[in-house]
């Protein structure tokens, strides 16, 4: 298992989103989203420039098993797409936290951390879901 | 608490991922389900598929009945061993289920059944067999490793006692021999060459050890999905059922028309559907946009109506989207695939789509980013 950054936050829906310093929002799905997906075949991006909303839909993983939808943590608008994803969406496999990472996001609103879960409160999470 | 095979304790100690399926405890995947795909087509894999349901039938009008029973004609059944691919209808011409039959004696013959299909299956046996005074003889104390890929029967033969060794490397396919306390057939599920071997309870698990310990990649029910598509194999309760005929499942080829006075159930819908303009047709496809196609979209054809793909997936070793899918009567060789929000653009190709470690299929054409 890749180890959680102490510097991610993460959704019930398994994402996790990292602040940077110049404002944008990186986002992307957990270690534990990857390995229940299996092997990943496709990534469908969104679109510089696009508006997101809330929990809405921003991307679309699929693996060799099943399409699962990415929902966007936050309502803002995408800045920047991991277009290496295109070509290689096995970065999401084998670097989540890196690699894998699936887009950048000006968020229209300052981000409330408690509305997510530090890396803890995801690692207890998850072990609950008794997986 | 499902089903487990005798090899499950093997699937745990490595690590495998467990799924239900259809009741049983069975390994999805240990660790990667596109590099068991890709180990099998360049050189062998090994999948416990204990969970099928193997039934032999003996009595002296054996013949008879398998005759009255399946689609196939058992005439083709020649010598001992020989094994025949057919399908088992109902009266209204759909599938109960598609099976392996093997020759085993002049009144003792071998069916390898689905295992979701398990126990109708057995209430249809016996309920046809009533006048023909047939044993069924379920081998619950059997299990069933297949061995696939290039170099499978090569490093299966090994493992077995070496009186036995080069008579298994003749074995041709679709034919079955006893090497001892092993069953061997030349028969798979893959689209590469192989072994499917039956043994006692008690000896699978060492049998499984020592085929791994020839090097062989354990193999779970992912990749032998995704390796049975690309061979374009049908998946029982996926691409057919007992309400879809094998004339639009693309099994016309296991139906047995002569003799023409040979009644098997099934064969008079059959006959009427054969003749119909509107038999739907079964075919593959490739993707030509970016996506994965899933069993269950909906494909559209101008003019024509619309069809189902009954399995679609990613297709490890030609890297794009490839499904089976059951359509409307006509000539066209392009389609829309309705995926998720979008209306995708796929191509019919001729099946399989790889074969004995061949991509058959013409891939190269441009995908629409």
């Amino acid at each position: 298992m890749n180890k959680i950054p102490g510097d991610l936050l993460f959704t019930k829906d398994h994402e996790w989103l990292r602040q940077e310093n110049d404002g944008l929002l990186t986002v992307g799905i957990t270690d534990h989203a990857q390995d229940a997906l299996g092997d990943l075949v496709y990534v469908e991006l969104p679109v510089v420039g696009q508006d997101v909303i809330e929990a809405g839909e921003i991307a679309v993983v699929e693996s060799v098993k099943a399409a699962s939808d990415v929902y966007s943590p936050v309502a803002g608008r995408v800045e920047e797409i991991n277009q290496s994803l295109a070509d290689i969406p096995e970065n999401i496999n084998s670097d989540p936290y890196g690699d894998g990472w699936i887009a950048r996001i000006k968020p229209t609103d300052q981000i409330v951390d408690n509305n997510f879960m530090s890396p803890d409160e995801y690692e207890q999470y998850i072990h609950n879901l008794g997986d | 608490m499902g089903l487990k095979t005798k090899l499950f304790e093997k699937h745990i100690a490595a690590n495998a991922r467990i799924i239900d399926f259809g009741g049983w405890n069975m390994p999805l995947h240990y660790g990667s389900q596109k590099q068991e795909h890709l180990a099998v087509r360049q050189s062998a894999g090994i999948f416990d598929v204990s969970h099928m349901t193997i039934i032999d039938l003996s009595g002296e009008r054996v013949r008879e009945f398998l005759q009255y029973l399946v689609a196939g004609d058992i005439k083709k059944l020649k010598d001992y061993g020989n094994a025949l691919y057919t399908v088992m209808l109902n009266c209204n011409g759909g599938i109960v289920d598609d099976l392996i039959i093997y020759f085993i004696s002049d009144k003792s013959f071998r069916l390898v059944t689905n295992s979701a299909t398990r126990k109708k299956d057995l209430t249809w046996i016996q309920e046809q067999a009533y006048s023909f005074n047939i044993l069924i003889n379920e081998r619950e104390d059997l299990s069933m490793i297949a061995v696939q890929g290039p170099h499978a029967r090569e490093l299966a033969s090994e493992c077995l006692s070496l009186d036995y060794k080069n008579e298994a490397l003749l074995l041709k396919p679709f034919n079955s021999f006893n090497a001892g306390n092993i069953f061997v057939a030349r028969t798979g599920y893959t689209g590469e060459d192989g072994f499917e071997l039956c043994i006692s309870n008690t000896d699978a698990p060492k049998l499984w050890d020592q085929l791994l310990s020839k090097g062989i990649t354990p193999c779970g029910l992912g990749a032998r999905d995704t390796l049975r598509l690309e061979a374009a194999l049908n998946l029982y309760g996926t691409d057919m059922n007992e309400f879809t005929s094998p004339l639009e499942s693309g099994l016309s080829w296991t139906i047995g028309w002569n003799p023409k006075d040979r009644n098997f159930i099934g064969r008079k819908a059959l006959e009427e559907l054969q003749s119909s303009p509107n038999k739907k047709q079964f075919v593959g496809l490739i993707l030509e946009d970016m996506g994965v196609l899933r069993n269950g979209q909906k494909v559209l054809i101008d003019e024509f109506g619309d069809g189902e793909i009954t399995s679609g997936g990613f297709s490890p070793s030609t890297g794009r989207s490839i499904a089976l899918a059951r359509l409307p009567a006509g000539e066209y060789d392009h389609v829309k695939v309705k995926v998720r929000n979008k209306t995708l653009k796929a191509r019919i190709v001729d099946t399989p789509f790889v074969y004995r470690g061949e991509i058959k299929i013409d891939i190269k054409e441009k995908i629409n980013e």
